[in-house]
């Protein structure tokens, strides 16, 4: 081996190169995503048993009949599993930190965003695993789609585009918490008030003035009218643009914020 | 074609909130030839290599690596480096033939060859037979090999090498040296940083040896051995009880205090000259001492760097007492 002949090094990164990294490793999720069995057993127990929770504990009481109840609450459980499911994206990257698998990436010469672009990516697959599951295990329970097939579709796609922005959220607690165990703690307790001061399982009526001020402007609202919308048919162009909105906004804050953590890492 | 040195680091600064790693660091590490970083816990090893590896930008300070600012020129430099850091970076959660096929596809390689580039490493670190396994049911040793494999798939130029034999049982510390061997071998340069001075003596060219952060030495192995006291004389008298007047003699000649062995009965002191050794066979001769064996050897790197630094190498701050035991454990 000689060093003459060695060609020199390129100066910069062409976008396809980069586009290729950030495939390279959302084919590395997913493969882990189909190695890790116990991460798929979780995301798919969690969505069974929230519904066989609220249809058969709660559903009686709330809803008067427990097949009522399970009609008004999928839309909900979807979103809560959806929702908790982007947890992964922190909890992933985190591992990947303090592994120093992170360190291996950014000592290539790949794409700076790449790591965490496939990460992202990667997790699409989990959220269309836990909307799948709990759709399809909502139907064994006796849930019916209300709307037209495509107005469904359209609920599931509006699903993954929010869970596509929370992830950010959920990465840049990833990227700021030390431990796995922190990132677990953390997203639970920013999640939990968001989750459940909400619509998804309840009406708002019963609850007092101010916690239905926060469930107004809770973006979980919005996005489980939406749902329920798409999928029993109800009032869709309201709660559809909020839910998008919100989407937006929450990608337009936590994106930037996250890459720029990331970087600083990096 | 000028010949560049593969690394060259002028000033390194970095600090951690008050503490200072990195104090004003100079490295060259010539091309094709291994330049080991000597210290102990603590010293900036670690702090110096992710400096170079474009992990961590130095406070003060340049490096570059074959002509390219690692702070300016990340990119080019990332294309010439492999680096295995001190803790093993390999994805637990897959395969160990898709840890390697993931890096080559990331290089830019096409499948099947990111794919036989895996498949050859796999075989040369003799884990062809678990490669299909996760990394995270591997061997703390198959996982360094692992990881020693990930540095190497794009052929670096430069490879780093933190503490790589740290923690491995002495058969895969073997190992780990021939394969060293073998790629100064091919022509990589290798920054390699160790606590074990028998490791930098087997396999640097070239050493720093560095404490708080500071250069406290530089040279070749025999260079070091050479700077301080270069020689070890060791005086066994036939009779033990004299073992304390060959000690006086010899620190009024040496002019420094010898240490003394009284279960092996020997005296032995660094001496500088060797012009001194007929002087001091006639005195013991005259004050009618027989001798067992009067031996000058080469200090060993645990000698240089104990008279270095003030404390042996894998004591971090010297304040512990204890015996000189410098050789790995
Ligand atoms: N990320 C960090 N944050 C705070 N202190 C650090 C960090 N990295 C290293 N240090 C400190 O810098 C000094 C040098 O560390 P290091 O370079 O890891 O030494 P070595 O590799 O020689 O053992 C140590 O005192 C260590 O505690
Ligand atoms: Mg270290």
């Amino acid at each position: 081996m000689t060093t003459t002949a060695l060609p020199a090094p390129s100066r910069r990164m062409s976008p396809v190169a980069g586009l290729r990294n950030a495939f390279t490793l959302t084919w590395r999720s997913l493969l882990k995503l189909r190695t890790n069995s116990e991460d798929l057993l979780g995301l798919s127990l969690q969505p069974i048993m929230y519904l066989l929770l609220f249809t058969y504990v709660f559903g009686g009481a709330l809803g008067g009949s427990t097949h009522k109840y399970l009609q008004f609450a999928l839309p909900g459980v979807l979103v809560l599993s959806v929702v908790f499911a982007t947890l992964g994206t922190g909890l992933m990257l985190n591992q990947d930190i303090s592994s120093g698998v992170f360190d291996r990436f950014r000592s290539l010469p790949i794409a700076r965003s790449a790591p965490l672009a496939g990460a992202v990516l990667g997790d699409v697959v989990r959220y269309a695993i836990s909307v799948a599951i709990t759709l399809g295990f909502g139907m064994i329970l006796g849930y019916r789609i209300g709307a037209s097939p495509l107005s469904a579709a359209a609920g599931c796609l509006l699903l993954l585009t929010f869970a596509l922005a929370m992830c950010w959220f959920s990465a840049l607690i990833g990227l700021l918490v030390k431990t796995p165990q922190g990132v677990q703690w953390f997203g639970f307790l920013a999640y939990f008030p968001l989750v459940f001061g909400s619509n998804i399982l309840v009406q708002s009526r019963t609850m007092p003035g101010w916690l239905q001020a926060f469930v107004k402007v809770n973006p979980m609202t919005y996005l489980t009218e939406a749902e329920r919308g798409l999928l029993n048919g109800g009032p869709l162009a309201t709660p559809v643009t909020r839910s998008l909105l919100w989407a937006l906004g929450i990608f337009l804050v936590f994106a930037p914020l996250a890459v720029r953590v990331y970087r600083r890492r990096a | 074609m000028e010949t560049e040195n593969s690394i060259e680091a002028h000033g390194l600064v970095r600090r951690f909130g008050k503490t200072t790693a990195l104090d004003g660091v100079d490295l060259v590490a010539r091309p094709g030839r291994v330049l080991g970083l000597l210290g102990p816990n603590g010293a900036g090893k670690t702090t110096a290599v992710r400096i170079l590896a474009t992990l961590l930008r130095p406070d003060g300070g340049e490096a570059r690596v074959c002509g390219y600012d690692v702070v300016r020129e990340a990119h080019q430099v990332r294309q010439l480096i492999g680096l295995t850091g001190q803790y093993a970076s390999v994805d637990e959660g897959l395969s160990g033939m898709n840890n390697l096929v993931m890096i080559g596809r990331l290089l830019g390689m096409p499948r099947p060859r990111a794919k036989a580039r895996a498949t050859e490493l796999l075989e040369r670190f003799d884990l062809a037979d678990a490669a299909q396994r996760p990394a995270k049911t591997y061997s703390g040793g198959m996982r360094r090999r692992l990881d020693l494999a990930a540095s190497l798939v794009g052929d670096p130029r430069v490879l780093y090498l933190d503490e790589p034999t740290t923690g491995l049982d002495p058969r895969s510390r073997s190992d780990v040296w021939a394969m060293i061997r073998g790629l100064v071998a091919d022509g990589a340069t290798v920054l390699l940083t160790t606590q074990y001075l028998e490791e930098a003596d087997q396999l640097a060219h070239d050493i720093v040896v560095i404490d708080h952060g500071k250069v406290i030495a530089t040279g070749t192995p025999g260079e070091l051995k050479a700077k301080v006291g270069s020689r070890v004389l060791e005086v066994s008298p036939a009779d033990s009880s004299r073992l304390a007047v060959v000690a006086d003699l010899l620190t009024e000649r040496a002019g420094v205090s010898p240490s003394t062995d009284t279960d092996s009965g020997m005296v032995a002191v660094p001496v500088a000259d060797a012009t001194l050794l007929p002087t001091i066979i006639r005195e013991l001769d005259d004050r009618g001492i027989e001798l067992a064996e009067f031996a000058l050897r080469k200090a060993s790197l645990d000698e240089v760097f104990l008279s270095l630094t003030g404390h042996a190498a894998d004591e971090p701050n010297g304040h512990e007492s204890g015996e000189l035991e410098g050789s790995p454990r």
